[in-house]
């Protein structure tokens, strides 16, 4: 044993110097850490942008610091004007659906996992990913960049509509270069993620080690897996449809703009597109990018939680892989369901309000699975284990509110109310996020080899929660009196007494996002000061667990791991490695 | 103790949530349309079936996390008796029940409003939305409304629609107004096209909203049933000024809506 | 070759017994390439039939001579996929100067396609063709529907003969094996199958 690991370490050296190792990297490892810090700096850029939009909204005249430097013209004096608004807007969407939970959950912990949990060295194709990653990066300084040309970013939402993110600068500010800079950037990310999904798919199929069956992949492998089949066939779609939008908006086609548009009373020389095309592309990728954003966090809360309630998953692997494949599949003839009232024929609407309604039947029996594994549990209350059951209530609450919004009829009341931002950000916004928090105190020994502090964690746990409730769950009841999103100000008659409400959110979201600076420093100061970690801390039974903390440059350190076991060999104190060719404890 | 904290905050939470429902403390503006009942009723239904599964849900979670702690081995692990299996078939059925109902509910609902054709005797209205503003226009005596020409629009002169009131004998008499106002107790149609570009028309009280979208004219009907001023607000994003987009609508009795239109006649 | 060269070429896998479940990765791969490309390829697609049916004026706008331009390079383009065969049955005989003479072959009919392609652009962009414009007074739609679609693909066939040319090179060169070959070949039949939507979607249903 130890010989083997001195012979691997002699021939297998990994590379040397800083670029190489840490930089230009084709480690997963690294690949992974990468993209998860990505993930972290989009969520505190996102998270700054959160802010500057509730202050506008509750204190419309306030002076924002640091917005007036940032941009004269868009905050001129740090008061946002309304277009600044928007922009702040399109891009908090864009960053915090995109770069962090598009990235973080699959592409960063998925990176530095998944190939250990199959028994791997490293990805299929290392080099494809670390171009992934790179690629991404570009994207990701594209989209930051528009915060610093003269117009500001875009202003037409993270879902770009046409013909207002076609028709270029006459559309208003922002919609010259912010928008195409926009385009380019999320067409780099599409590719970057097409990529890193080949790679995840080919890695699972092909680089499993002896004994390791589907039957005994770890769960969260399974959720990446699905969901890199969701983003092969979703990001496939986006791709093209930025690439018309740019075509329109710097080649002169028309495939988003109808004749006879008047701006500034000149009519715009295009003709003969569809408004409706562009909302049909974007949606049949956007609705399954939201379950691209929840599988990796069902996968998560499904690792983890066994680990701390110390048995498995009720229905072992097969129900909750099951769901999530139904999940998966029925996410791409679900997509109508935005356009209800979008002009869409009324028909079409009864068409897709079936589907979605029946989507919710998997979600109903991952979430079951989720709480009844908790039945006659031991549980341990960690940090990550408070998270998934944080993430259990927020996506209950978040999933609850598709009932009403699946139907058509009520949708169109409820449409493009808060009511929606309420929905969105309980099962996208949150519960995706507190997934990732699980998987981050569950993994962070793993990947930097020290223990987070419990204490501060669970204080981020608890005001997180509770201020997550304050916020969103207000803007979800605000939504039923018709209270409008993507309005920078509360202008309308009946908008109007919802001012206190308003600065009550404000200053929930103001705590909320102040919690998450206890993560940040917690972070920051385990990362250099936490207590080493041991190998396998938490005692779980899956392969990461299997190696040091964190893993040598082959994972394995020339160990060939061979698998005899499912990964929720869990009785109480009792546990089964996966590797161990010890009797099986539960039976999977 | 974490766990029972846990169970003990997500039933306050949960309750919190019941009572602002059930309370009514944000609510729904009144109802002044015809088919309104309907959509209010799918929605009260929703809230209540859909109200029971989530209360169901916070509870158990709690239930469990406050049940199943560490007992540091003084208690034996147990496992959900029966397995997944009852567990999906509750899914199945009480969902499938759920869902089953309030589609069936919910079409009609819907159905009131998109698949019955309009009343032939309705009044129509011509509605334009342009950043960021809403015109009106009626068609005036003769009933007919003028052709558009795009290349027309100009605030300048105030010609919203683009008419040419010297070539098109149907568009001399058409009444451009900058606020809409229908009479009560008959039914109405609107047909909204967009100048430029996605806007939306959407009157809370009435329980309509519909996109424009451009390039396209979107027909929608419906029938008032009190008087009174409300807003139209815009909500769809269409730009800087999306969130000052409105106009009112004026629902008045027959007499007070002939004097309304002869007024605005008179000011063209 | 010395054991740390072979560590050094192959990267980790040296160390790791082959896993049991290997399929070739790099065929896998391109398996999965392609079911996300033909995603993107149908998106454009779909794009130009939402165009076509949404118009009221899309016309008819291929001469005889274009459709005959046509039906040479799909024969083209059908030969070059018959020539990418033999290649690959070539190097899986080891027949090395035979899979040569196949792929280069290949890359020439491959080439023939494009310029004849190009032939195509020019003549259309001299008739006064734009991706905005239509010359023969039909819809504008047509020349953005056309360019992109068959830009795409001619995209593909520009960078599949490059792509064949770097793995003849590593074959030669003996970095490069049969599977690479094979891999190659996955790619160039599916850009040939696309053809066969492309050419009877974008010519044929606008014949005159
Ligand atoms: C991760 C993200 C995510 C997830 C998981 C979901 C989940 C769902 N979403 Fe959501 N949705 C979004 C992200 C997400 N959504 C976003 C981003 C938008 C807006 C985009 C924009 O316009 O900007 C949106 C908008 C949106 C709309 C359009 C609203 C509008 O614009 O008018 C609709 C309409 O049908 C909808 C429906 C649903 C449904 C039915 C589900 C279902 O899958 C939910 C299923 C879950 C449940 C039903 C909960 C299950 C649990 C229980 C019921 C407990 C039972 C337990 C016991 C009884 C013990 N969503
Ligand atoms: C992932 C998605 C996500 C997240 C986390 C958030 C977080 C927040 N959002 Fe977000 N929001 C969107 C996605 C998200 N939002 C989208 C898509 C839109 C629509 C845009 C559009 O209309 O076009 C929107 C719009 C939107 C609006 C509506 C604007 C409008 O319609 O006028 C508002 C207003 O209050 C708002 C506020 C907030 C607040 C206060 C938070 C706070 O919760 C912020 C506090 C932050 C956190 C709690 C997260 C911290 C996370 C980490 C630190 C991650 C750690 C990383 C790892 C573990 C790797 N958002
Ligand atoms: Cu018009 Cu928003
Ligand atoms: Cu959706």
């Amino acid at each position: 044993m130890h010989d083997m690991t001195a012979h691997a370490a002699a021939h297998h050296a990994p590379p040397q110097g800083f670029i190489r190792k840490y930089v230009f990297s084709v480690d997963h490892k690294v690949i992974g850490i990468q993209y998860t810090t990505l993930g972290l700096v989009s969520a505190f850029i996102g998270m700054a942008l959160s802010w500057a939009m509730r202050i506008h909204l509750a204190w419309p005249a306030a002076s924002i610091p640091f917005l007036g430097t940032l941009s004269p013209n868009g905050a001129p004096g740090g008061v946002p004007t309304p277009e600044y608004y928007l922009s702040l807007m399109t891009m908090h969407g864009t960053i915090m659906a995109f770069f962090l939970l598009t990235a973080a959950p699959m592409a960063g912990y998925g990176n530095f996992m998944l190939p250990i949990h199959v028994g791997a060295a490293d990805m299929a194709f290392p080099r494809l990913n670390m171009a992934s990653f790179w690629v991404t990066f570009v994207g990701f300084v594209l989209a930051c960049a528009t915060f610093f040309i003269p117009d500001g970013p875009p202003l037409s939402g993270w879902t770009a509509y046409a013909p207002l993110s076609a028709v270029g600068p006459v559309a208003g500010p922002g919609q010259g270069w912010g928008q195409n800079l926009w385009g380019l950037s999320i067409a780099l990310f599409c590719v970057a993620s097409l990529l890193g999904a080949l790679n995840f798919i080919v890695t699972t199929i092909d680089l499993r080690t002896k004994g390791m069956t589907l039957s005994r992949l770890p769960l969260a492998t399974w959720a990446w897996f699905i969901n890199a089949w969701v983003s092969l066939l979703a990001f496939a779609v986006l791709l093209p449809t930025c690439l018309l939008l740019v075509l329109d908006r710097l080649g002169g086609t028309s495939f988003f703009i109808p004749g006879g548009l008047v701006v500034n009373d000149k009519v715009l020389p295009h003709s003969g597109g569809s408004p409706l095309l562009f909302q049909h592309l974007f949606w049949f990728f956007g609705h399954p990018e939201v379950y691209i954003i929840i599988l990796p966090a069902f996968g998560i809360v499904a690792h983890v939680m066994p680990t701390f309630t110390r048995k498995p998953l009720v229905g072992g692997w097969k129900v909750i892989t099951y769901a999530m494949a139904a999940i998966g599949g029925l996410s791409f003839v679900v997509w109508g369901h935005h356009m209800f009232v979008s002009g869409m024929s009324p028909y079409m609407a009864m068409v897709f309000s079936v589907p979605t309604l029946i989507i919710t039947i998997p979600s109903v029996i991952a979430v079951l699975v989720f709480a009844f594994s908790l039945y006659g549990a031991n549980m341990r209350f960690s940090t990550p284990m408070l998270f998934c059951l944080g993430f259990i209530s927020l996506f209950i609450s978040g999933g609850i509110g598709g009932f009403f919004l699946a139907q058509p009829a009520v949708d169109s009341y409820l449409h493009a109310t808060s009511f929606v931002v309420g929905h969105f950000h309980f099962t996208m916004g949150l519960s995706a996020v507190f997934a990732a928090f699980a998987g981050f105190y569950y993994w962070f020994p793993k990947m930097w080899g020290r223990m987070m502090n419990e204490t501060l964690g669970k204080i981020h746990f608890w005001l997180s929660f509770v201020l997550v409730y304050c916020v969103f769950m207000t803007l979800h009841l605000m939504g039923l009196t018709g209270s409008v999103r993507r309005y920078s100000q509360f202008v309308a008659d009946f908008m109007v007494p919802l001012t206190p409400t308003n600065k009550f959110i404000t200053i929930a979201a103001l705590l909320l996002g102040a919690t998450q600076f206890i993560f940040l420093f917690n972070v920051i100061w385990s990362r250099f000061k936490g207590p080493k970690a041991a190998d396998n801390p938490w005692h779980a039974t899956t392969l990461e667990w299997d190696t040091t903390s964190p893993p040598p440059f082959d994972n394995f350190g020339g160990r060939q791991m061979t698998v005899y076991h499912g990964p929720m060999e869990y009785d109480g104190d009792a546990f089964v490695m996966q590797t161990s060719t010890e009797k099986s404890i539960a039976g999977t | 103790m974490p766990g029972k904290v846990f169970a003990v905050v997500v039933v306050i939470v949960t309750l919190a949530i019941a009572y602002c429902v059930i309370a009514h403390v944000w609510w729904m503006p009144v109802d002044i349309s015809v088919h309104g009942p309907n959509i209010d009723r799918q929605i009260e239904e929703t809230l209540f079936g859909a109200g029971i599964l989530f209360i169901a849900g916070q509870l158990v979670l709690a239930a469990f996390s406050f049940l199943y702690g560490d007992s540091k081995g003084t208690r034996k692990m147990k496992s959900f008796p029966g397995g997944a299996k009852p567990l999906i078939i509750f899914a199945c059925v009480v969902v499938g029940i759920e869902i089953l109902v309030l589609s069936f509910v919910g079409s009609k609902a819907w159905g009131s409003v998109y698949f019955t054709p309009p009343d032939p005797s309705s009044v129509r209205i011509d509605v334009q939305a342009g950043q960021f503003a809403f015109y009106f226009r009626y068609p005036g005596p003769d009933g007919k409304f003028g052709p558009l020409h795009p290349e027309l629009i100009s605030e300048g002169t105030q010609n919203f629609f683009g008419l040419d009131t010297d070539h098109d004998p149907d568009s001399k008499d058409d009444i451009v107004t900058a606020q809409l106002a229908i009479p009560v107790n008959k039914p109405v149609l609107l047909t909204l096209h967009s100048k430029d570009m996605g806007h939306s028309f959407d009157v809370r009280e009435l329980r309509v909203q519909q996109d424009f979208v451009p390039g396209i004219v979107i027909p929608i009907h419906f029938t008032a049933t009190q008087t009174g001023r409300f807003e139209i607000v815009c909500t769809q994003l269409c730009g800087l000024g999306h969130y000052n987009m409105k106009a009112y609508i004026q629902v008045l009795s027959q007499p007070d809506y002939d004097n309304w239109l002869k007024q605005q006649a008179a000011m063209q | 070759m010395s054991e740390s060269e072979l560590t050094m070429a192959t990267g980790h896998e040296v160390l790791m017994e082959a896993s049991p479940y290997h399929i070739e990765k790099k065929k896998l791969g391109m398996w999965v390439f392609i079911v996300s490309d033909a995603c993107t390829f149908a998106t454009f697609l779909f794009g130009y039939g939402y165009m076509r049916v949404g118009s009221q004026n899309w016309g008819t706008l291929f001469e005889f001579s274009s459709i005959l331009n046509g039906i040479i390079m799909t024969f083209v383009l059908l030969s070059s996929s018959l020539t990418m065969l033999a290649a690959v049955r070539a190097t899986q005989a080891g027949q090395k100067a035979s899979a040569n003479k196949w792929l280069g072959l290949t890359m020439l009919l491959g080439t023939v396609f494009a310029i004849l392609h190009l032939r195509e652009w020019v003549k259309m962009i001299g008739e006064g063709w734009r991706l905005f414009y239509n010359p023969m007074g039909g819809a504008a739609q047509f020349g953005a529907c056309f360019f992109s679609v068959t830009g795409l693909h001619l995209t593909h066939v520009i960078s599949g003969v490059i792509a064949l040319g770097f793995v003849a090179r590593g074959y030669n060169q003996g970095r490069y094996d049969e599977s690479h070959v094979e891999t190659a070949g996955l790619y160039w039949h599916f850009v040939d199958l696309v053809w066969m939507f492309v050419f009877p979607l974008m010519y044929l249903m606008n014949a005159r």
